[in-house]
């Protein structure tokens, strides 16, 4: 909490000491996250396959729902990318266009999870039917729920963009929940693989 | 209504919790009176509760530990006393059950880790000449989850009954199908909310060190105790998010009917043990490796002598570290991975040893030719080294999988731990709280009654637990809670020895009024002769720490600055501190959290819902909060400083 001196060049969101201690903070927040999900699809490999009486995954799989979720995943990245790259020209407008891009993506994904999530609850898989589908749903949910987290988050940034304009915090901030984004789509990259590709083969 | 709160609600029908429910009244009341009539109310919300500084917040996880510590040896003694005889009816076999779980669980996680992250807080900023810590606030924050996750495990005990399936909490015991009852919920969710304040602290530390360190201070020149700071971090880091998530699938499995631990539905009950242990075998040395930093500090400075091998000690530490990840096995050997499993956890808990080993010589080299004061810090580690060893080669039998299975779950394991978490890590607590203590306090611990308190813990944990050794190789299980006769003897002495024992904590406790009362203050800010920087600033420690940041060339900045006469007041290179100013949503966003996880143990969505979005517009709220600190002026450091050093520069 030493430094007050503000620099007058580099990226906005590294001007202030402050911004480069939270950025790296973010770093390592999201490495206990890898931590995290790893936990979880270490259950869901230990679990793989123990139906019980319920509906077997490749059942129940189906390979256009999860390619559409990937494309909208993967896209919302590259608009996020395009942002934080508006953010560096310093162009707010550009910036709050690419961003909200990003949202209305993300709020396509998670629209195809709930579809799926209800889809497969009708057809009698839910979290409560067995020790797969306990895990699967723990899995897709958890991932899930971040993705709701980040659309609310970025909600609250856009507002704060708005308000403020382009400051070294609030880009500090935007670049985090840049951060955050892409993560969620090298997360969701592994389970897409993990989850529905080898689920529809096995 | 009334019905439900008296038959499900408040455990009755047990004499000793009516006595804690009133003790815990009474004791309530008299905090409420005394705050009142000295009309204090208004000091500890705004010095206290809403702090942000480091040092308040290391000195309030301290004293929480104290009290946690007295409430787990409470549970021990109780323990001690139930198994005095055979055929004892203190406790029964139900409330012994519960007496052991609550006793494991505080003594780890509400006990040994606040002390420990409270040391930290006091100390790692000072020793790298830093103002605070990276992110002040989520600090508080840090702090106030554990102290509300410690009191929701604490309640547990009148108001819906403890948990009783032990710290490890193993499934199917602790399922919903055995366990049908909210007890393990407190559980659970106490560990959730504690868990993730120490999540928080882990990347607080990483970054405060990894950034804010002083000039000219590269890694290799950190002091010592900041290393094992550092590698404690990179643990919890990686470690907690295990945890995280295995409590939430056993919550899940308990409050929402998922299939992971349970016997039916296909789910796998071992598989609770394996990820309860990926956490809890590195936790083992999240709470050891801070107290070898605060033993290599205390030997060096006491010994008079640079730390020997100070290379070797960081690299041991971080072999430690990584191995620590990979024994967590041999926990379970006679769950039956087979032979070449349980051989290759084998190897890699005895590897454990090679590192360990390197820093007890390590130590050794130290003292050798020191002209060593015995002073109190300086005592407990002395005590430390023999009895930390005898606990760590009772390990490497432990380790040795064929032979575990005649030593798994007997008392042979529970001296074992007791050997290596008490001498080592209580030890260390006390050495670094009584070492740091002038700095904390502005006075030193009576040296007097220090040291009855040392012999009487040292004797009275050697009593209690070398029998126990002994009372292991002879058969006798752990979580027994009668005694078969044969066993009499040794069992008797070794609750002789844990009175002992509580006898030391007692006046270890008295020594901190005693010494409050009528020690001389300490007025130079180096009481022990100290070779690091947080013995550079004065006594008391300025809120802003360090005027000027010196700059470092040794891991011994301060000796350094001794010998030229250096300071960490240079007038010339004043310039305004940036700090940031305290505030009270963290304690607010707590205890909020605190509602929403009590409301989640009894199945409450009434509360547990609201509550949750309470937490939410907290977070909105502080989204929005761009407070950005304050700048403390020049003169006001002057001021301060000209004070505290008696205008003699």
């Amino acid at each position: 909490m030493s430094e007050h001196a503000e620099l007058k060049t580099g990226p906005l969101e590294y001007r202030k000491e402050e911004g480069t201690l939270t950025i790296l903070g973010f770093w390592i927040f999201l490495a206990a996250e890898v931590v995290l999900f790893s936990t979880l699809f270490a259950t869901y490999a230990v679990l793989f396959g123990r139906y019980g009486d319920a509906t077997p995954a490749p059942e129940l799989f189906e390979m256009p729902i999860a390619l559409a979720m990937t494309f909208l995943l993967l896209t919302s990245s590259f608009t996020c990318g395009i942002a934080i790259h508006m953010m560096r020209k310093e162009s707010l407008k550009g910036l709050l266009i690419w961003l909200s891009i990003t949202l209305a993506l993300g709020l396509g994904f998670l629209g195809f999870e709930i579809y799926e999530f209800v889809h497969y609850v009708h057809e009698g898989a839910s979290i409560q039917s067995s020790a797969f589908w306990s895990a699967f749903f723990t899995l897709t949910g958890t991932h899930g729920l971040h993705v709701t987290l980040g659309i609310a988050w970025c909600l609250l940034i856009i507002i704060q963009l708005v308000r403020v304009g382009l400051t070294p915090t609030t880009a500090r901030k935007t670049f985090v929940i840049g951060l955050y984004w892409h993560f969620l789509d090298v997360v969701w990259i592994f389970i897409f693989t993990a989850v529905y590709l080898i689920g529809m083969v096995v | 209504m009334w019905d439900f709160i008296w038959n499900d609600f408040l455990v009755t029908g047990e004499p000793l919790i009516y006595g804690a429910m009133a003790s815990i009244v009474l004791v309530t009341v008299l905090i409420v009176f005394v705050l009142t009539y000295f009309k204090l109310w208004k000091w500890l919300w705004d010095e206290y509760l809403t702090t942000v500084d480091h040092k308040k917040i290391g000195i309030m996880y301290i004293i929480a530990a104290l009290a946690m510590l007295f409430r787990g040896g409470v549970d021990a003694l109780m323990m001690r006393t139930q198994l005095a005889l055979p055929g004892m009816n203190f406790l029964n076999s139900v409330h012994y059950n519960e007496i052991f779980t609550t006793h494991g669980t505080t003594m780890i996680l509400f006990m040994a880790m606040p002390f420990i992250i409270g040391l930290m807080n006091v100390v790692v900023p000072l020793q790298i000449g830093a103002r605070d810590v990276a992110f002040p606030f989520l600090n508080a924050l840090s702090f106030w989850t554990f102290f509300f996750g410690a009191m929701l495990f604490n309640i547990s005990f009148v108001i819906g009954g403890s948990p009783s399936a032990g710290w490890t909490s193993y499934v199917p015991m602790a399922g919903p199908e055995l366990s049908p009852e909210i007890n393990q919920n407190y559980y659970l969710l106490a560990l959730q909310l504690s868990g993730i304040g120490t999540l928080a602290t882990g990347i607080n530390f990483l970054v405060t060190i990894l950034r804010m360190r002083a000039p000219g201070m590269t890694l290799m020149k950190m002091p010592i105790f900041t290393w094992s700071a550092l590698i404690t971090s990179i643990i919890i880091i990686f470690a907690f998010p295990i945890l995280t998530i295995a409590l939430a699938l056993m919550t899940m499995d308990r409050i929402f009917g998922t299939h992971f631990f349970t016997l039916a539905g296909e789910g796998m009950p071992m598989m609770w043990a394996n990820l309860f242990w990926l956490w809890g075998h590195p936790e083992v040395y999240i709470v050891i490796l801070p107290a070898f930093g605060v033993f290599s500090e205390v030997i060096s400075t006491f010994a008079r002598k640079q730390l020997f091998g100070y290379k070797a000690m960081v690299y041991a530490m971080c072999v430690i570290a990584g191995l620590s990840f990979v024994v967590w096995v041999h926990h379970f050997f006679t769950m039956g991975a087979g032979a070449g499993v349980n051989s290759l956890f084998s190897i890699t808990t005895m590897l454990i040893a090679v590192p360990t080993g390197i820093k007890i010589f390590n130590w050794l080299g130290t003292m050798y030719k020191g002209r060593i004061r015995f002073n109190v810090p300086m005592l407990w580690a002395l005590a430390f080294i023999p009895n930390f060893t005898i606990g760590g080669v009772t390990g490497v039998m432990l380790g040795m999988a064929a032979a575990d299975y005649q030593y798994h779950n007997t008392y042979f394991l529970i001296a074992h731990f007791h050997g290596v978490l008490i001498a080592g890590t209580l030890f260390g607590m006390f050495a670094g709280l009584t070492y740091w203590y002038p700095k904390m306090f502005g006075h030193k611990m009576n040296e007097k009654i220090g040291k009855v308190s040392f012999w009487l813990t040292v004797i009275g944990f050697n009593i209690t637990f070398l029998p126990q050794y002994f009372l292991g190789l002879m058969g006798m299980p752990r979580r027994t809670y009668t005694i078969e006769p044969e066993w009499m003897p040794l069992n008797l002495l070794s609750t002789i020895g844990a009175f002992i024992l509580a006898g030391g904590f007692v006046i270890f406790v008295y020594n901190i009024y005693f010494s409050a009362r009528y020690e001389p203050r300490e007025k130079t800010g180096d009481a022990w002769d100290g070779r690091s920087l947080e013995w550079a600033t004065t006594t008391p420690v300025p809120h802003y720490n360090f005027a000027t940041v010196p700059y470092v060339n040794s891991h011994e900045a301060y000796w350094d600055m001794k010998e030229t006469g250096a300071t960490t007041y240079d007038e010339s290179k004043l310039e305004p501190i940036h700090m940031p100013n305290y505030k009270g949503m963290p304690i607010i966003m707590s205890a909020i959290m605190f509602v929403a996880s009590f409301g989640l143990v009894w199945h409450w969505f009434w509360l547990a819902i609201p509550g949750l979005i309470g937490v939410i517009i907290c977070m909105v709220i502080r989204s929005f909060d761009y407070d950005e600190g304050y700048h403390v002026p020049i003169e006001e450091i002057k001021r301060t400083e000209e004070q505290a050093r008696g205008r003699k520069e």
